[in-house]
């Protein structure tokens, strides 16, 4: 009676075993076709490379520039620098700059003569610069009657930091430029930026226009 | 001196002629009516040549979303990208030339941005770069430099950020933090030891997709630096700026 019981529940077990195994063993059995492993047709098509030309984006500008640059009470000197830019639109730019120009000496020290109020190292005026800028009018210009140019009158605006009498400045930039591309990846370079910062290197806590006028150029890749 | 011609003229076409495969350059067949060619990569810039249904034209370089190409019969001008994202290529398939999307935009790898603020009272200037490891998760490189009345110095930061909404327009995330900063007294005060000091941050901002490659991004950020002395010092920061991605 008791090993009929047994059986009883052990038939059952198994019943519920093999309902449950079933979806499992039928997916099992299809795919265990017999004619797997030669298939009746043979397929013959080649697949077909693709190899896509990448196109050249060029939409980054490295560049260098050389100028002069006023440094408020300081007199004007020779400004060079680096200027990268990256198009983002047709219209719009952002732009990094970094330039350094020599500071000379206030009208105070020129006319007492022996008097120096910054060390020589404190005079390099270093500045770097990130600004956004939008190509306001672009245009093309003509010289003579077979060439014509691309150009375009930008307008920039930035902030960034200045290194001048053995302080670090926040500098906020602006300006304009002209820019003419010679060739397609060549281009000109006429800018009028400036620097404004808070100083009270002499003193007196005022703000600081610090003008430069430059002329560079730049190369797209 | 006929054949030399014709010799010369096949090699001259031959490799203006751009079949597939044979040139280094993208080629794509105009298939609308036509396509217009500007003198220059902006809108404004007048057309002066209409390239005709069935004709190839080799895609030279790309401008922001101006195309230079060059036709069968050697003429090069810019397109836009509108017009040519309508050609197809030699075999048919439509041209892969599409705009920087939305969908481009979640599927961002690279991120670069500038931002200025308030750090504590002091003016910031930062800029930052990030590789996205997924659409949620980021990983940032900052660089801030600090310019206040009494001292100035630098900042250089890592995080990790998370956006747990990246199909959003404006999309918020949150941020956490390490790092160094470095603070200088300036020259024109009394002289103070110069400091480096670890920090921590924890903060949140938005996102904005302006258009193609641009966003805005504004934050907030709370960095408790462990300073050399008892105490540490918790600053505040806001800022915000302009990012692109690539």
């Amino acid at each position: 009676m008791e090993s009929r019981l047994r059986l009883f529940l052990l038939n059952g077990l198994l019943l519920a075993a093999v309902i449950v195994m079933a979806p499992g063993c039928s997916r099992v059995a299809l795919t265990e076709d017999p004619r797997g492993a030669n298939p009746v047709i043979e397929p013959e098509v080649d697949r077909r490379e693709i190899r896509r030309a990448r196109i050249d984006s060029e939409n980054l500008e490295v560049g260098a520039y050389v100028g002069f640059m006023s440094v408020e009470d300081f007199g004007s000197n020779t400004v060079y620098g680096a200027r990268l830019a990256y198009h983002i639109t047709e219209g719009l730019f952002a732009e990094a700059t970094y330039g350094q120009t020599d500071a000379g000496k206030t009208s105070f020290e020129t006319l007492s003569g022996s008097v120096e109020l910054l060390t020589p190292d404190q005079r390099k005026f270093k500045y770097y610069d990130l600004s956004i800028g939008y190509n306001l009018l672009p245009g093309e210009v003509f010289i003579g009657r077979n060439r014509a140019f691309n150009s375009a009158l930008y307008v920039v605006l930035g902030a960034g930091s200045t290194e001048f009498g053995g302080d670090n400045l926040f500098t906020v930039t602006y300006g304009a430029g002209y820019r003419v591309l010679l060739t397609d990846w060549l281009s000109a370079h006429v800018m009028v930026r400036d620097h404004v910062f808070r100083t009270d290197l002499l003193g007196e806590d005022k703000t600081a226009h610090n003008i430069e006028f430059v002329l560079g150029l730049g190369v797209f890749f | 001196m006929r054949n030399t011609l014709l010799l010369a003229a096949l090699v001259f076409f031959g490799s203006v002629t751009p079949g597939y495969g044979k040139t280094d350059h993208y080629v794509v067949v105009v298939t609308e009516p036509f396509l217009e060619l500007h003198t220059g990569p902006g809108r404004g810039y007048p057309k002066f040549h209409v390239v005709d249904r069935g004709e190839q034209v080799e895609v030279l370089k790309r401008r922001t979303d101006w195309f230079k190409v060059r036709t069968e019969r050697g003429v090069q001008g810019w397109a836009s990208r509108e017009q040519l994202s309508l050609t197809s290529e030699p075999d048919g398939v439509p041209a892969q030339i599409v705009a920087a999307s939305r969908q481009d935009y979640q599927d961002r790898r690279w991120e670069a941005g500038v931002m200025v603020g308030d750090f504590g009272g002091a003016d910031v200037l930062a800029g930052y770069g990030a590789f996205h490891l997924n659409r949620n998760l980021s990983l940032e490189l900052w660089g801030s430099d600090l310019s206040g009345r009494f001292s100035s110095g630098w900042m250089i930061n890592a995080n990790v950020v998370h956006q747990p909404w990246p199909e959003w327009r404006i999309s918020p995330f949150v941020t956490l933090g390490t790092g160094v900063i470095r603070v200088e007294p300036q020259a024109t005060l009394v002289v103070t030891p110069d400091r480096s000091d670890q920090l921590a941050h924890a903060g949140a901002g938005l996102r904005m997709h302006i258009a193609r490659r641009f966003m805005l991004r504004a934050e907030y950020k709370g960095y408790v630096v462990f300073t050399s002395r008892d105490e540490n010092e918790v600053i505040d920061e806001w800022k915000a700026g302009f990012a692109f991605f690539f």
